[in-house]
């Protein structure tokens, strides 16, 4: 019967797969727990950071600066972080729909500035500008990338090129979820800052509204050089976010896989051996006819 | 924390906590001067130059070197929030004559205003590095 060996061919061939998504499920594992630890030490840097951009921002009410102000361009810049490597599942996808189905970011007057191949070729044939390729950035994501990308953004935004910066990537929330984010980076409102504040924080911060905060230089030269900072700091969490967010994301994906893989091998190893038994009931009852005839 | 006479320092570099712990005094310098803080410090906050780091606790005095970042000084509590942050024996001093020499070769060429800036910062920070790896070796 042909298609016995067509079933053990084909069971073959999907439990060699399963071995290759299983293999990349470990390796992405094991990136996955130096990514988690990495991101993980990175964190108490951004959040005080973030608290004292905040607590900055709080008291710079009359403060009149371009990055809190913003500029006339109607261009906007946005820095996408995807993965230079697919078999990630919907990692890429999910997050370059934050910017392709977003009406704010038409092709038109978007500059992207793309970390990551699968966003530079997706991007680049939806019709997006783009900037420099930082793809490399993402294999090991160092401070001074973050720097570069930060100091290029920044240039732009001061040259009057783009009017709004963004950052797009994807957060990190544990192993298991990850969230597509954007996030706006300039110009700059006290608002946005209120928002993410939680509870945690706020008791700490009452008691500090009473202390006056002292600034040396004063706090606009302060806020002047603290931005470029901020933004580099938030660029950085983002990559490093990102890429633990990457392995997660292909850890799940080849874990279901190779389930897959061992639910089919399971369902082939069923039909082959039906198969099986079918041709030797076949072959039984040729030989017992056979042997009736001769009689 | 019943005595003043040490306070919490942490210092934070982007890849991890470089160190935590109760201080007499901490020494560093900001763009502003060199600065010495003491417990009960009035709320500061400043920016940080590339320079050493002077860490006493007792009579031991901790050396780092230190570029860029600022410093938010509370009454019990000083954060430094630091680009870049090592001790002593982490320094790659090959490293960091290579990044002297190519500092001083720009400045030399006389590239445009920012790159001069860019430039001196990081020749600052080359030397900071190997003034205190060749203290301490």
């Amino acid at each position: 019967m042909a298609t016995m060996r067509d079933i053990k061919r084909r069971k073959e061939s999907v439990s060699s797969t399963g071995q290759i998504t299983k293999a990349m499920k470990l390796v992405a594992t094991v990136k996955l727990q130096k990514a988690k630890s990495r991101a993980e030490n990175s964190k108490p840097y951004f959040d005080q950071m973030y608290k004292t951009m905040s607590s900055i921002l709080s008291k710079s009410g009359g403060v009149m600066h371009p990055y809190l102000e913003g500029n006339d361009s109607d261009k906007k810049g946005v820095i996408v972080i995807t993965s230079n490597r697919g078999l990630a599942g919907g990692y890429n996808s999910n997050l370059l729909k934050l910017v392709t189905k977003d009406e704010r970011f038409s092709p038109k007057d978007t500059i992207i500035y793309p970390v990551g191949k699968k966003g530079v070729i997706s991007l680049g044939k939806s019709g997006y500008d783009l900037k420099t390729d930082y793809s490399e950035a993402i294999n090991n994501p160092l401070f001074s990338d973050a720097v570069d990308i930060g100091r290029e953004v920044l240039e732009a935004y001061e040259n009057g090129e783009i009017g709004e910066i963004y950052i797009a990537y994807t957060r990190f929330k544990n192993t298991v979820t990850h969230i597509p984010t954007m996030l706006k980076l300039l110009p700059l409102s006290g608002e946005e800052a209120e928002e993410d504040n939680t509870a945690e924080e706020e008791e700490v911060t009452d008691i500090e509204k009473l202390t006056l905060m002292n600034y040396e230089p004063e706090a606009e030269e302060a806020l002047e050089m603290i931005v470029p900072k901020y933004i580099n700091s938030i660029v950085f969490g983002a990559l490093v976010e990102a890429v633990a967010s990457e392995n997660g994301a292909r850890m799940q994906a080849m874990d279901s896989a190779t389930n897959n893989a061992e639910e089919m091998i399971d369902n082939l190893t069923l039909l082959y051996n039906r198969a099986r038994q079918s041709a030797i009931t076949q072959e039984l009852t040729e030989i017992i006819a056979g042997s009736a005839a001769v009689e | 924390m019943a005595d003043s006479k040490t306070f919490r320092l942490c210092v934070i570099a982007p890849e991890r906590t470089f160190y935590e712990d109760d201080v007499e005094m901490v020494e560093l310098n900001t763009t502003e001067g060199e600065i010495g803080i003491l417990p009960e410090h009035i709320p500061l906050t400043t920016i940080i130059a590339p320079g050493i780091l002077r860490i006493m606790v007792g009579d031991d005095v901790k050396e780092a070197s230190l570029c860029n970042g600022f410093m938010e000084v509370q009454k019990t509590k000083v954060t430094i929030l630091a680009e870049s942050c090592e001790w002593p024996e982490e320094i790659d001093i090959k490293r960091a004559n290579e990044a002297k020499a190519r500092a001083e070769r720009r400045i030399k060429s006389g590239d445009s205003e920012i790159n001069l800036m860019r430039a001196e910062l990081a020749l600052q920070r080359s030397l900071t590095r190997i003034e205190l790896a060749n203290k301490y070796r």
